[in-house]
């Protein structure tokens, strides 16, 4: 196993909304267009880096009992860094991502790496997890924005290519399960 | 009739979790069994009305006054993850059964999005501490409801042949999006 | 996993040092991002009232004066040039929308005339009630040059002058709504 696996493998083999199910909430609420899938993914991928990082270095130090509590203010500390710096430089973007930016800190996948790998592994394969997780995250986040957003809106990163609206159910609720129901089984099948 | 209004609204036109995106992952989770699904509302439930309440009171008697409003997501994380270990502890000693029954997803209730996001929403949509209390139980009946609802359509599934590839969760998210489509058509019934 | 020990002292040790160094590092990004937090947030009313009221040469953000009315906020923004009145931009709001709150910013001649509106916030339905924002529709073109003296703020169907949108009179009427009460701030506010 080369040690860049832990990088590569959050893309596909384990990518965590196509194969591990993880952090659902988040993908189906933020990809009714690619841009807002794609910030998403991007913010939740720092929070995951720092995480990682900052709990692989301290996972000796915390006692077992209350591990989970403590992983959990750290994450929350990242999720409010990321909020803070979203809301001053990227205001947009972070009205279109509203409540879930501070939802990132209950995204099971943060949490879930943090169990899982960052407090038994070493620094920096921890933050090659977080990286790898986290791009596996964006990658689907995008494209299912973009899945979305060329079906319900007719366009591509905001830009338009047919004039007024299409497949609106795309970009409503409904359209999300949809959407991302069909986009798993075609993984699925793909990975056979 | 502004409660009923509210009520209305969180349970069916903003369903929780069928329009708003909360509490995915426990809907997929646990919805596969009507029994499990009502434990699961129930817990639910309990955790979100208590933890509006504390979570309110700490938001305008700690946090504004003190003009520490960004440390909103971390109290309020650790406000939730107390209550669900007090929820688990009382469930353990007043029904074993259904603690048993609901195994892992009871401390998974902590990371269900749809605690975390109601409190939150209370504050931003400026509730007073009663309409507070109201929003969160009536998104939790709303949660229910639609756990509920999805458990029953899985008995069903769980009999007739689905195709192989949308076995498991594209199956259940078909499902969840046409039953979005249906919850839909209480759009409107709010003014 | 863990080599410390996980007894009583240690435990709430560990979370109040942890405790503390979150507080602490957000803090410190608060105290950093907190100005260009204040500045996007100038930033975006500023582009709304440059939208709706003639050219003016003075700082309307400097000059702006909050109404409360109907449980809400309403904020006046006087656009002078050459230190005279030439427009009130008024952020106005409606709760009654389909999802919601919605804001504007209709832009006041100094006879009461309206000049032009913008929206600044709504989470109206894509393909229906977003129609509001003129980049989807010309809805709002009809209330440019229309003294709300003479021409009813309220959709066709409710007795006025306004032609809603087709199939989002929800959306239509709240809009309505929102500039009314805009005009009755204006009243108020005695900026005329």
């Amino acid at each position: 196993m080369n040690k860049f696996y832990n990088l590569t493998k959050g893309i596909l083999k384990e990518n965590p909304i196509f194969v591990i199910v993880l952090g659902m909430c988040p993908t189906l609420a933020t990809t009714s267009s690619a841009m807002n899938g794609l910030g998403m993914g991007l913010a939740t991928t720092f929070v995951l880096l720092g995480s990682n990082v900052v709990i692989s270095l301290l996972a000796r130090l915390i006692p077992d009992k209350v591990r989970i509590p403590a992983y959990i203010v750290i994450i929350a500390t990242f999720v409010t860094i990321v909020d803070l710096v979203m809301q001053a430089y990227t205001q947009t973007l972070y009205e279109k991502l509203g409540i879930f930016i501070p939802l990132i800190v209950v995204n099971c996948i943060v949490l879930g790496r943090a169990e899982a790998f960052a407090n038994k592994n070493n620094v920096f394969q921890s933050a090659l997890d977080g990286i790898g997780m986290g791009l596996g995250f964006t990658f689907a986040l995008a494209l299912l924005g973009t899945v979305r957003e060329v079906l319900g809106s007719g366009s591509i990163f905001d830009h338009k290519f047919i004039s007024g609206d299409g497949i609106i159910v795309f970009i409503l609720a409904p359209g999300a399960f949809i959407a991302l129901a069909y986009l798993i089984a075609l993984f699925n099948r793909i990975k056979k | 009739m502004e409660y009923i209004l509210i009520i209305i609204a969180a349970i069916f036109v903003n369903n929780v979790v069928l329009a708003q995106f909360l509490g995915i992952c426990p809907f997929i989770g646990v919805s596969n069994k009507i029994e499990t699904s009502m434990g699961m509302a129930g817990a639910v439930t309990f955790v979100i009305v208590l933890a509006t309440i504390v979570t309110f009171l700490l938001q305008h008697y700690v946090l504004n006054p003190l003009g520490i409003a960004y440390m909103q997501t971390i109290v309020f994380i650790l406000v939730i993850a107390a209550l669900v270990q007090m929820v688990e502890i009382i469930l353990k000693k007043l029904s074993p059964v259904l603690y048993q029954a609901l195994g892992i997803f009871l401390p998974l209730i902590t990371t269900n999005c749809a605690v975390l996001g109601v409190a939150i929403l209370v504050i931003k949509k400026n509730y007073n501490l009663l309409e507070g209390v109201v929003f969160g139980a009536a998104t939790a009946i709303g949660f229910g409801l639609a756990l509920i609802i999805m458990a029953g359509i899985r008995e069903q599934l769980a009999l007739s042949n689905v195709p192989k590839g949308m076995r498991g969760v594209p199956i259940v998210l078909l499902t969840a999006g046409i039953l979005a489509l249906a919850f839909m058509g209480f759009a409107g019934i709010v003014k | 996993m863990a080599n410390v020990e996980s007894n009583f002292k240690n435990m709430t040790l560990t979370l109040l040092i942890i405790s503390l160094v979150a507080s602490a590092a957000l803090g410190l990004v608060h105290q950093f991002t907190n100005e260009a937090i204040v500045k996007a947030q100038m930033l975006k009313i500023n582009s709304a009232i440059e939208v709706v009221v003639p050219e003016f040469d003075n700082q309307p953000y400097e000059e702006a004066k909050t109404i409360e009315m109907d449980g809400g906020e309403l904020t006046l923004f006087p656009a002078k040039k050459d230190g005279e009145l030439v427009g009130t931009a008024v952020k106005t709001f409606s709760m009654n929308g389909f999802a919601g709150l919605i804001e504007l910013m209709v832009g006041f001649l100094p006879d009461g005339t309206i000049n032009k509106v913008a929206v600044v916030s709504h989470k109206e339905t894509p393909g229906l009630g977003d129609k509001m924002d003129p980049k989807k529709s010309n809805f709002s073109v009809q209330f440019e040059g229309k003294n709300p003296e003479s021409f009813k703020l309220s959709v066709v169907k409710d007795g006025g002058n306004v032609d809603a949108i087709t199939a989002s009179t929800i959306t239509s009427r709240a809009y309505c709504d929102a500039v009314e009460r805009a005009y009755k701030a204006l009243k108020e506010g005695g900026v005329q």
